[in-house]
């Protein structure tokens, strides 16, 4: 038997180790708790707790395990497994030449061919996760800042700053104009940091926008471009969910802008991209970025090393998306599912009485509920959620974790369910309604 | 010009060393028996390809260990929606078990202290972000693995003091050298947090003897830090005596340890011959190391369908099983073929049990003990002899003349094509020979046979098997 000794004062892990950094305290994490605990079945479990606070898509696994079960001899090793020995060897960071290839042509797909995309400049990353904190270690010293809108992601409070000790200044959107990044909010969040003593080192965008679920205007996209040319600052843009868009005209990739200007100004862009929302494999931690910049490109490669995409994965997805036609059919279904979808919940929700922020892309939508809060404030914002979230028995997520400015917004998914649980979810809302409508009568 | 940070305009990446250099002469001209057969044969590279019969033969026989088969497509779904940082249960337990096997059923893993990480240069960045802040500091011994200056300091900002270990006594880690060390860090005003240990030796091969072991959980106990056991070679030591890992000195009566201090880095690259599967693992007896670096792990999870594989895999006991002693026999063919032969032209290497290179000994070829003397010899053997090796500098070895030399990453004809290279250039070079110390453990008695010396020249040999007939070495292990 070992002898034990007393623990002295621990020693101290690192400051980034004891720190919240990390995020999970937020209540964008508390309601996952609640789902764990109770978490909706639609056969053993019918009065759980539905998860609507996850942006998974779930739509559309059938086109992919068709894909499987058609092609098995070509995705897993082949018979006799002749090529495993190759592919468990390969750990070069460049990465396969297939499989960026693979990668390259389907953001073309995505963006109808409108942008070309060079298989050397794609950098593989282990998710976007990995992809975000990796191009904030290259554009950023610690103490540095970079703008994000809001609202956005709460994951990149962590993803951004958590070990590089970079901060984020937002960029304060609001429903007067839909949420639009302005010139002057650019202006004025470039002005605040200043204020603050950081150095402003680029702009982060995500485009389709999370939580919004919508597209950025090409006309403020390149309103965001000349900024950061003027300012002299990066700019990245967080492309990872271009193939969820409703219809294929709607988004503008940053890329499309950059073709616009013949590459004029193209060495501070950066994209980030990843398989986790448009295919629904986030299990397979695939992330890509795509600079535009050769020195990022090169470094970014080096820093890859610390989160590699497994080889097996990297097979796999290059025999996948080499297929044209599974692509093209992929990408073209995909997107009328998720119309579909979100047509169905905006109209479950304006039946209900609630209005959503105009959207057409992404796994979510952007709820208004102001109208519902106490007060308006954080704290009302929190309280209505509690309820939702204990009564209504769904976990969706409240606009103050996503640091909206105006309280009363919440992030709603409805791609990571069946049709049938989105109807008992939008019952349970619609019941919700008439509920309060009762109770404010009777006051 | 819009700029970067100084993270990503600095050296810290590392590649500027000279370890990376022979592998740019091996990729503009890579070794090809038919095609290239005189181009540069890569020897730099530590990684295990002798198994891959055994695996494929499992693969075959288990398609449902694949999602893309009939057999394992059912499972794609729910495995590709799996992101959860926790990993699959029973990923975790499929290695927790693998580890305890490798050590020889001694001592149990936990699954729940297990975080992954991508592959070990992932979990070594994500301890130290665990452990240190920018500007404290690891001790490490040399000779050491030229990436920890990578992965350990250059995204982290944190320190490496050197260990001096030296020849006279096998570069044995002593306390005095330890201590030394750490009193060299304080005078550089750096705060020392932990210990990092590779055990299994990477570029010496050797495994540390129980006392080395404990003295160094004394030492760390002593002073406060933190004990990181990188073991990713644990599987490759393929004779007496066994590897023992530090969580099994723990256990022991007259060790005093506090627990919280140690953290084993491991992987499946090398034992297994994945790299390309990025499968690292974290596993501490912490539970605040433990949960901080589950939440880091966000950023270099395994891919799910390759914790399904192996999960698959490595819960099938008997494949394991068969795949640790295979694994060890062939290694030991392989080592003993190599070594034997290099023997015979007077060439030594550090005495020990080695699993994928050997620490081989060219100080008597150096024309003089310099640094500079062991570069102008390394681009010889690159340039002339063809082959990549790494030179014992790049590994911060503090005497000139030892080169890593890898010799599991190749087939057999290679081989025997790197050891005829080798042997004509020593020949070439033969007043510069003297009879050095073999290394081989037991005293083989050499009585080469005049047609045995011719075989062994011609390259038309092919046999994988010792061309020594009834070694008492091989007798002796079964």
């Amino acid at each position: 038997m070992a002898i034990e000794i007393e623990k002295p004062s621990s020693v101290r892990l690192s400051k980034v180790a004891i720190s919240k950094t990390h995020g999970e305290d937020s209540p964008y994490f508390a309601g996952w708790k609640a789902y764990d605990e109770n978490p909706y079945d639609e056969i053993h479990n019918q009065s759980g707790v539905i998860q609507m606070g996850l942006a998974e898509n779930q739509v559309s696994f059938d086109l992919l395990e068709k894909y499987l079960e058609e092609h098995h001899e070509v995705s897993s090793w082949g018979k006799g497994a002749p090529g495993f020995r190759e592919n468990a060897l390969f750990q070069d960071y460049h990465g396969l030449k297939s499989f960026r290839q693979a990668m390259a042509n389907f953001m073309e797909q995505i963006r109808g061919g409108k942008a070309k995309f060079d298989p050397d400049r794609i950098v593989l990353t282990a998710g976007a996760t990995a992809a975000n904190e990796l191009l904030t270690f290259i554009l950023a010293d610690p103490g540095d800042a970079l703008l994000v809108p809001t609202p956005y992601y709460p994951g990149f409070d962590r993803d951004l700053r958590w070990r590089t000790g970079v901060k984020i200044v937002p960029i304060h959107c609001n429903s007067s104009n839909n949420f639009q990044i302005t010139p002057e909010a650019l202006e004025a969040a470039y002005q605040s940091a200043e204020s603050m003593d950081l150095k402003v080192r680029g702009i982060l965008i995500t485009n389709p926008s999370n939580p919004l679920g919508s597209t950025i205007q090409s006309s403020v996209l390149n309103d965001i471009l000349d900024f950061a040319v003027h300012k002299n600052i990066h700019l990245v843009s967080d492309e990872i969910y271009s193939g969820s868009t409703f219809s294929p005209s709607e988004f503008v990739s940053i890329a499309e802008i950059l073709r616009n200007r013949n590459y004029k100004d193209a060495e501070r862009v950066h994209i980030v991209y990843s398989l986790s929302k448009d295919l629904g494999l986030p299990g397979f931690r695939v992330g890509t970025i795509y600079s535009y910049n050769d020195d990022v490109v090169t470094t970014a490669r080096r820093m890859s090393s610390f989160t590699l995409i497994s080889s097996q994965t990297q097979h796999l997805l290059a025999c996948m998306l080499s297929n044209h036609e599974f692509t093209q059919n992929y990408i073209k279904t995909n997107r009328e599912r998720l119309n579909k979808r979100y047509d169905m919940i905006i109209q479950g929700l304006k039946k209900a009485g609630i209005e959503c922020l105009k959207g057409n892309a992404g796994l979510f939508c952007w709820m208004n509920l102001s109208p519902l809060l106490n007060e308006p404030t954080r704290q009302g914002e929190l309280e209505l959620w509690n309820i939702i979230l204990n009564q209504v028995k769904l976990n969706i997520s409240p606009g103050s974790s996503c640091h909206c400015s105006e309280p009363g917004w919440f992030r709603v998914c409805f791609a990571n369910m069946s049709e049938q649980t989105l109807r008992v979810a939008l019952q349970r809302i619609h019941k919700f309604m008439e509920q309060r409508k009762v109770c404010s009568v009777n006051q | 010009m819009v700029a970067m940070s100084k993270i990503a305009t600095g050296n810290g990446h590392g590649e500027n060393s000279p370890y990376f250099d022979g592998w740019k002469a091996y990729e503009t001209n890579p070794f090809h028996p038919t095609e290239r057969p005189e181009g540069v044969i890569q020897m730099g590279l530590a990684e295990n390809q002798l198994c891959f019969n055994l695996i494929k033969n499992w693969l075959i026989k288990h398609p449902e260990a694949s999602l893309c088969t009939p057999q394992g497509v059912n499972k794609f779904k729910e495995t590709a929606l799996f992101q959860d940082y926790h990993g699959m249960p029973e990923f975790r337990q499929a290695v927790a078990k693998f580890m305890g096997k490798v050590r020889g059923d001694r001592v149990k893993f936990d699954p729940d202290r297990i975080v992954m990480s991508g592959g070990a240069t992932g979990a070594h960045e994500m301890v130290a972000f665990c452990l240190a802040d920018p500007g404290e500091a690891f001790l490490v011994p040399t000779p050491y693995y030229p990436g920890f200056d990578r992965d350990l300091k250059w995204r982290t900002g944190v320190e490496l003091v050197p260990v001096n270990c030296e020849s006279y006594n096998n570069f044995k880690i002593t306390r005095n050298a330890l201590e030394a060390a750490y009193v060299k860090a304080q005078e550089a005003n750096l705060r020392v947090k932990g210990l990092l240990i590779t055990n299994p030796s990477n570029p010496l091969g050797t495994i540390l003897d129980r006392d080395t072991l404990k003295s160094m959980v004394r030492f760390i106990n002593d002073k406060n830090i933190h004990l990181i056991g990188d073991e990713i070679y644990a599987a490759t030591v393929f004779m007496e005596p066994e590897f023992v890992s530090i969580s099994e000195i723990i256990e022991e009566e007259d060790v005093e340890c506090n627990r919280d201090l140690i953290h084993i880095v491991y992987s499946l690259s090398k034992d297994m011959g994945f790299p390309g599967f990025r499968v690292g693992i974290v596993y501490s007896n912490n539970d605040s190391v433990v949960s901080c670096a589950r939440k880091m792990s966000s950023f270099g999870l395994v891919s799910s369908q390759t914790q399904h594989l192996i999960a698959s895999m490595l819960s099938d006991g008997e494949f394991v099983d068969n795949f640790i002693t295979e694994n060890k026999e062939l290694l030991f063919k392989r080592h003993k073929y190599f070594t034997w032969s290099l023997s015979q032209v007077g060439i030594g290497c550090l005495k020990g049990n080695p699993g994928l290179f050997i620490w081989m000994d060219l100080r008597k070829l150096l024309k003089e003990k310099t640094f500079a003397a062991e570069m102008e010899l390394w681009r010889v053997i690159i340039n002339e002899v063809k082959l990549n090796v790494s030179p014992g500098s790049s590994f911060h070895c503090e005497e000139p003349g030892w080169f890593r030399v890898c010799f599991a990453n190749m087939d057999d004809h290679t081989m025997k094509v790197a050891l005829l290279r080798i042997r004509t250039f020593v020949l070439k070079n033969n007043e510069a020979m003297v009879p050095l110390k073999l290394c081989r453990p037991s005293s083989l008695k050499l009585s080469l046979s005049r047609s045995l010396s011719r075989r062994m020249e011609s390259p038309g040999i092919m046999s994988p098997h010792s061309p020594l007939p009834q070694s008492p070495l091989v007798r002796a292990r079964t």
